[in-house]
């Protein structure tokens, strides 16, 4: 039996009156590469999101159930959000590089979370770009802009500054959405090699995607979890008629 | 021609004559005063002190107590509208507080000058003692451009993308290491592009200054932020209704509205300048 | 660690300190209005305040403090500017928005944008050198120091704002509005008319209210080119005195706490509450505005 990481339990998410999430139960197990996948509006998203308490910033959201984190609710009153999040990295849709150089974004999440010495943060930052794929081609430019980067470095770098401060999860909210396929292969290669350091959550409207990278998929649909299992399980053998009409084209 | 053609080409016309007649105005202001104006409009004008009971001279005192009156106001706004605005921005819950902050700062944008005026000899000249003073003029003047630097920064605040912040906040960041470190940064053309507004419209108000510290005459340039000082647009008002010769400093009244109105042009074409250069 | 979260919080009360500033001081305002502006009628009828009893503060034996003619004269000249301004303003915003190219837009906006930043004392000067000897000259009056000037002064000033804002009204009507009309064989000047203009009336509405609010407001143009007598004007080529012009003029000669002096602040306090109901209309319609538009 392998370890569960997060454990999402009777979660329901309400923005104003309109019910997004109904009743989510799902156990991510640790270490592993779980897709979540969907038609879009299924809530997928928006379920990743919960994970890093971002819907925080959305005053009309309300959170009900529980999603524990090796055993404590992070969506507790009392659970420092600060903290969560220095656990739970997230990358986003298009990659959000901060405007600075190369080296100060990988270095942000360390200083401001006072990691490393100053005398370390060089070999950290190394090291991140290393484990992003990303260290070759910026090495001689570390005090240039990020904003120069292509859409693909800058993804890499984004995933550079995630794990640079060492969380126990990753949140992928369609990192290769706005990529050409091979910035997407280079990520889905990045994302394959830190199986085992993390336990990755990857939302994914590719589903393709979803086979190459995922060792269990989940599928979701208006708000509800239909189904959740091994990845070759839920695309050979779905369980439930909703989950096969998605995963053989039916819809979506 | 149809009745319905006619009524069309009517009806544009009016559309561009009224364009024509706006545009005139325009050009008719910018004429007047750069015709009328230039004749006495020099570098010892503008460097002068004013002479034989202002029929003579320049106007570089009222040049230097502008100057520093709007330096001060802008100085003495910038922090307060900025918090403000990152306040509202960033960290207000939608509640009842929030919401009389921000009435309350659309209705003092609202607010006649003339009244900052009566507040400013109230609180700063009377209340606080620093009598018609620079200081008492900063502070009013400060006060009077508040609401549009909060409103500026506000927008430039919201055209930060949701997803630097998110980013930010996702590696672990405080909200304020989130605002210093990202917002902020992202931030300073558009408050800057409004800091700048905020000197033109501090330079070019009268009412708020009259009772504050503004001086009809002055031999000497302030030596402290507790002396009263000359400004452009007082001066521009003496010579132009308060002056025993009024018909003989005309040409000097229409250099100092000249240079009044290119001060106040040169401002903004910086503020636009700023936004069009971080607009790419 | 403890030391980050002591930041964040420290800003947040910081930064919300500042933000009360804001409501300290428009409740501040209000307060100081009411506070002096109330000691006047200890002395002052409020019915002979409130009427069109002549205005003559200062007269040794027996002064009279009537803001009647003021107020009228206040409303005359704010009313006349709007008669200019607004179908002015409208016309070349709709001509901005319908008629000229992009290019032609993208310069003459800017440019109109630019009139806003003249200060008031200029546009007054320009009231006293060439508005009024050209009134005089047309009208054959001794001086053109007038209601009228001070229309066509403060028309000028209301106009870029007027412009801009409904400009951005007029553009923001969805295209889908006016390809229905063309469809049914309306040309642009019918659709203009009846679609375009009608769709966003309220918002333009909106900005003839700011621009009303800034004109009752507005001091140093109407002090200057309006001629300054306190009697009551009977026609708009008579010289007025507004509210605004009489607190700037008597405020900095005035012995302090005198019926006078308190009898200025009453005067603030009138005009504050007409601009402030002004206001709070023209954001209750730019709110309906907003609502409407989600």
């Amino acid at each position: 039996m392998e370890k569960i990481k997060l454990d999402v339990q009777a979660l329901d998410l309400f923005f104003g009156k309109k019910q997004v999430l109904k009743n989510i139960h799902l156990s991510i197990p640790e270490g592993k590469i779980t897709a979540l996948i969907g038609p879009s509006g299924c809530g997928k998203s928006t379920l990743l999101r919960s994970i890093n308490r971002l819907h925080d910033l959305h005053p009309d959201a309300r959170l009900m159930g529980k999603i524990l984190l090796d055993g404590h609710n992070i969506l507790h009153r009392n659970t420092n959000v600060v903290h969560l999040r220095r656990r739970v990295g997230m990358v986003f849709q298009k990659p959000n590089p901060f405007p600075m150089s190369i080296a100060e974004n990988v270095a942000y999440g360390l200083k401001i979370n006072a990691l490393c010495s100053k005398s370390e943060m060089r070999a950290r930052v190394e090291q991140s770009l290393r484990n992003s794929f990303l260290w070759e081609e910026v090495a001689d430019d570390l005090d240039k802009s990020a904003l120069e980067l292509s859409g693909g470095q800058q993804q890499r770098l984004c995933i550079a500054r995630a794990i640079a401060v060492e969380p126990e999860v990753i949140l992928f909210d369609e990192p290769c959405s706005a990529l050409d396929p091979i910035s997407t292969a280079k990520i889905e290669e990045l994302i394959m090699g830190l199986r085992g350091k993390f336990t990755q959550v990857i939302v994914t409207h590719n589903m393709q995607q979803a086979q190459r990278v995922a060792d269990y998929t989940a599928f979701m649909y208006l708000g509800e979890l239909i189904e959740f299992g091994e990845t070759r399980q839920i695309f050979e053998k779905p369980q439930q008629e909703l989950t096969k009409n998605y995963v053989s084209g039916h819809f979506g | 021609m149809t009745k319905k053609t006619i009524s069309r080409f009517f009806g544009f016309a009016l559309l561009v004559s009224a364009t024509l007649l706006v545009l005139a105005i325009i050009g008719l202001i910018l004429f007047d005063l750069l015709a009328k104006g230039s004749s006495a409009f020099s570098w010892h004008f503008l460097t002068s002190f004013p002479q034989k009971g202002m029929t003579e001279g320049g106007i570089f005192p009222a040049i230097f107590g502008t100057t520093i009156v709007t330096l001060l106001s802008t100085a003495l706004a910038m922090p307060l509208g900025i918090g403000c605005a990152v306040y509202l921005q960033e960290y207000a819950a939608d509640n009842n507080l929030t919401r009389l902050i921000r009435a309350s700062v659309r209705n003092l944008a609202g607010v006649p000058s003339i009244v900052y005026g009566l507040f400013g000899l109230s609180i700063f000249v009377e209340g606080m003692g620093m009598g018609v003073s620079v200081l008492a003029a900063g502070c009013t003047l400060g006060l009077l451009t508040l609401p549009s630097i909060i409103a500026t920064t506000e927008e430039a605040l919201r055209n930060v993308p949701r997803l630097s912040r998110e980013g930010s906040l996702a590696l672990g960041a405080t909200p304020w290491e989130c605002v210093y470190t990202v917002v902020l940064p992202s931030a300073v053309p558009g408050i800057l592009t409004g800091l700048i507004l905020a000197l033109s419209r501090a330079a070019g108000e009268t009412a708020p200054i009259l009772f504050t510290g503004v001086a009809f005459y002055s031999r000497y340039l302030p030596g402290s932020v507790f002396d009263e000082f000359m400004a452009l647009p007082y001066h521009l008002y003496i010579l132009s209704t308060q002056h025993h010769a009024i018909e003989a400093v005309r040409p000097l009244a229409y250099a100092t509205a000249l240079t009044l109105l290119l001060l106040v042009f040169l401002l903004n074409l910086t503020a636009f300048w700023v936004r069009a250069r971080h607009k790419r | 660690m403890k030391s980050r979260f002591f930041w964040d919080t420290f800003f947040n009360k910081t930064l919300s300190a500042a933000a009360l500033v804001s409501v300290l001081t428009l409740a501040g305002i209000f307060l100081l209005l009411l506070y002096n502006g109330l000691q006047a009628f200890s002395t002052i009828d409020i019915a002979e305040f409130l009427s069109a009893a002549p205005w003559n503060p200062a007269a040794y034996d027996a002064p009279v403090f009537g803001i009647g003619a003021m107020l009228f004269s206040t409303l005359i000249v704010t009313f006349g500017s709007m008669l200019i301004a607004v179908p002015l303003g409208i016309g070349t915003a709709a001509f901005l928005s319908e008629m000229a190219s992009p290019r032609l837009r993208n310069l003459l906006k800017p440019a109109i944008e630019m009139l806003a930043a003249i200060p008031s004392v200029v546009i007054g000067f320009l009231g006293i050198v060439l508005v009024a000897p050209g009134l005089a000259q047309v009208f054959d009056l001794p001086n053109g120091l007038n209601a009228l000037n001070g229309s066509i002064l403060l028309a000028v000033m209301a106009l870029p704002t007027l412009i801009s804002v409904s400009e951005d009204a007029i553009h923001a009507v969805p295209d889908y509005y006016k390809e229905a009309s063309y469809a049914l064989g309306a040309n642009r000047w019918e659709t203009l008319l009846r679609v375009t203009l009608p769709a966003c009336k309220s918002g333009v509405l909106a900005a003839v209210m700011l621009g009303l609010g800034r004109a009752l407001g507005e001091t140093m143009t109407v002090l200057m080119a309006t001629g300054n007598a306190t009697a009551m004007p009977h026609s708009i080529f008579d010289p007025v005195r507004t509210i605004t012009a009489t607190v700037a003029i008597e405020m900095g000669e005035v012995p302090f706490r005198t019926p006078h002096f308190y009898s200025l602040f009453a005067c603030a306090l009138v005009l504050f509450l007409i601009t402030l109901g002004v206001n709070i209309a023209a954001e209750r319609l730019a709110a309906r505005l907003r609502k409407k538009g989600q």
